[in-house]
């Protein structure tokens, strides 16, 4: 059967799969749809908030990002891991225990403040969008690529798609519909890696085939090689990195800050029954993050001795174009990858300096991988499928934050409280659909910063959720003007900054104009810092939190009375 | 009120205050000390085929990270179940 047919049957399984679940799962309450009813168990939600957490970049882009950048990869690896021991320590059991459906809900109630409440709602809505807009374009390239449908079409039948099951299941919907593909992405993911591992190193776990030696018998370890290779060919040493300790400390920090204050990522811990479960949750979904995490780095080394080989051949002087295999040919036509003969001597040749004559896009680095190394078509079709899970996963979590802030945030907590709790659900499948078409119209004609952006949505969750639910928490005494003022600080600090760099003069951008070194990925540490001085600055000079707040904090600091998450 | 007296709440409190302590220590010390930090000094050592810096910022954090949150999560429960504070 040709790779073509087996990957539509592969990937319409995947979404037969996900649209029985949603018909299964329909939401009656808005209970149901903003916390799925709170009955999830532990490990299904660490489950789901794995497929949540993993997007089309870790999937697609994330090995291949590492494979060129080398020791500075692990910004992301340990950013976006790290992140989950704050937020199972120090966040998501007391908001469980608070018990209410969204991040705004608890930064408007602990605050007492309804301006509190709406900062808190825009920026929610901000980074969201942010986020889904790169998801939906996601969902686009895997069709282009596997399917050879384009890319408008691609977008538009991934927006059927989540809207099918994110209108009619809301969080019940999307929490199951994600626990199904948390297995598709993690399967699809796993299997090419396995599979190479055992080509390069003859280790099963890619894990441990990251520190092997090399098949071939020269009882080299892989990660030598690689760095020979690295150093020969012109490129830095894959074992250390170009990025000074102060810009990697500080990008570091701000994933990992960013990561806990991310309001997708918060809100499926009001879904299980109990603080217990939350904390239980927290380290199944860091699990079963780490299954990924710790494969993708390994997958970068072992995809990049591969193509380096493939293209330079054993001997590192080059192969002909001619006998070129497939897979240069195939992705040649995706414009993934180009070869610009130069010295006209006919033969491909890869490296750092300018002897180089190959442009190679990160993507290809897991998307062609299953090609690269040999392996059987339903491979190649497993990859799509489980990109698509990854973008769709993502993106349905993403728009539930989006519907909520609009329909409860907004609408029922400070427009209109007195709706009934029918007309709220109507109203936040509503906003779910306009939701929707905004993100798909983002995903078909996608505004030039994208991939720019993504820093933006990590820096302000770090700059103002982070510190304004931490100290909710760990500080009884804080006050709504010291909260409101550190989050406006923190993040139009942090704002200021990234769009200085990004946007209104990216010349600029480089380490010697960055304020002590911390380019604008990593700002978000800084503004999170400003956060706080801001916050305890004000609270000095304005009087404490009520009484009744301070009790309020105190009853979420042990488990016992945890009740369901509700509205009021 | 969930606790006995005023004493407990407090202890309660200060006992978990000191777990996240020791706890967000190793968790700094693993990731941003041995990955970060100390990663040149500590790629001097070989460990299997990796330098054993770059080997905690690729791997060896990440297992320390999920080895955190379930030694949390069992001390947590103890200490709820000590100070009558668990659910059910």
């Amino acid at each position: 059967m040709d790779v073509q047919l087996l990957t539509f049957i592969i990937v319409g399984a995947s979404f037969a799969l996900y649209i029985g679940i949603a018909v299964w799962a329909r939401a009656g309450s808005t209970n149901d749809f903003y916390v799925a009813g709170g009955g999830v168990p532990p490990f299904m939600n660490g489950m789901a908030t794995a497929a949540d957490w993993m997007s089309a970049a870790s999937f697609i882009s994330m090995a291949g990002l590492i494979s060129f950048m080398g020791y500075d990869g692990a910004v992301y690896l340990m950013g976006w891991t790290g992140g989950y021991v704050l937020l199972a320590l120090c966040l998501a059991p007391y908001l469980r225990k608070f018990g209410k459906f969204t991040v705004p809900d608890f930064i408007g109630d602990r605050y007492y403040s309804q301006t509190a409440r709406t900062v808190a709602v825009f920026c929610a809505i901000f980074i969201c969008f942010t986020y889904v807009a790169g998801q939906m374009r996601g969902v686009g390239v895997v069709f282009s690529r596997f399917l050879e449908v384009d890319i408008v079409t691609g977008v538009i039948i991934g927006m059927g798609i989540v809207f099918f099951y994110t209108v009619l299941g809301g969080m019940k919907g999307i929490t199951y519909t994600q626990v199904a593909q948390y297995c598709v992405l993690i399967f699809a993911y796993i299997v090419p890696a396995v599979f190479i591992s055992m080509m390069v190193t003859g280790h099963i776990l890619p894990q441990t085939g990251f520190g092997a030696t090399l098949a071939d018998g020269s009882g080299v370890y892989m990660l030598q090689k690689l760095d020979g290779l690295s150093t020969q060919l012109g490129f830095n040493e894959y074992t250390s990195g170009t990025k000074s300790t102060v810009d990697v400390f500080f990008i570091t920090f701000a994933l990992m800050v960013g990561t806990a204050g991310l309001p997708h990522v918060i809100v499926r811990f009001f879904t299980v029954p109990k603080v217990r479960d939350a904390r239980k949750s927290a380290g199944w979904a860091l699990l079963l993050i780490a299954v990924l995490y710790t494969t993708a780095p390994s997958l970068a080394s072992f995809a990049r001795v591969n193509m380096i080989e493939t293209i330079n051949g054993s001997e590192m002087t080059g192969t002909e174009y001619a006998s070129a295999p497939s897979w240069i040919k195939n992705w040649e036509k995706t414009g993934l990858i180009a070869w610009d003969d130069k010295n006209n001597d006919g033969k491909m040749f890869y490296s750092g300096d300018d002897r180089n004559e190959m442009k190679v896009d990160r993507d290809i680095m897991v998307l062609a991988n299953p090609e690269i190394a040999n392996l059987p078509a339903w491979v190649i079709a497993l990859v799509a499928a489980g990109g698509v899970a990854a973008a769709l996963s993502t993106s349905a979590g993403l728009l539930l934050v989006i519907s909520t802030s609009v329909s409860h945030d907004l609408l029922k907590r400070t427009f209109a409280p007195n709706i009934s709790d029918k007309a709220e659900l109507g109203y936040a499948r509503l906003a779910a659909a306009i939701a929707i078409l905004i993100a798909g119209y983002f995903g078909i004609n996608p505004p030039g910063f994208v991939a720019q952006v993504v820093a933006f949505a990590f820096g302000l969750a770090a700059s103002s959720f982070f510190p304004a639910i931490i100290m909710g928490i760990f500080y009884k005494r804080m006050n709504d003007k010291g909260a409101v003022a550190g989050m406006l600080s923190g993040i139009t600090f942090t704002a200021a900054y990234i769009i200085y760099f990004k946007f209104i003069n990216p010349g600029a951008n480089v380490p010697a104009n960055w304020w002590f070194g911390i380019s604008p990925e990593g700002i978000g540490t800084l503004g999170m810092l400003v956060n706080f001085v801001v916050a305890f600055a004000v609270f000095k000079v304005t009087e404490e939190a009520p009484e009744e707040i301070q009790q309020l904090v105190e009853d979420i600091r042990y488990p016992k009375g945890a009740g369901e998450a509700s509205a009021h | 009120m969930a606790f006995k007296n005023e004493t407990d709440k407090k202890a309660y409190w200060r006992e978990n205050l000191r777990l996240l302590l020791i706890l967000l220590t190793i968790w700094f010390v693993v990731s941003f000390g041995a990955g970060i930090l100390f990663v040149d000094a500590l790629d001097q050592i070989q460990f299997f085929g990796f330098k054993l810096g770059f080997w905690f910022a690729q791997q060896g954090s990440i297992y320390v990270f999920v080895a955190l949150i379930f030694v949390y999560m069992s001390k947590m429960n103890a200490l709820d179940k000590k100070y009558g504070v668990d659910e059910d």
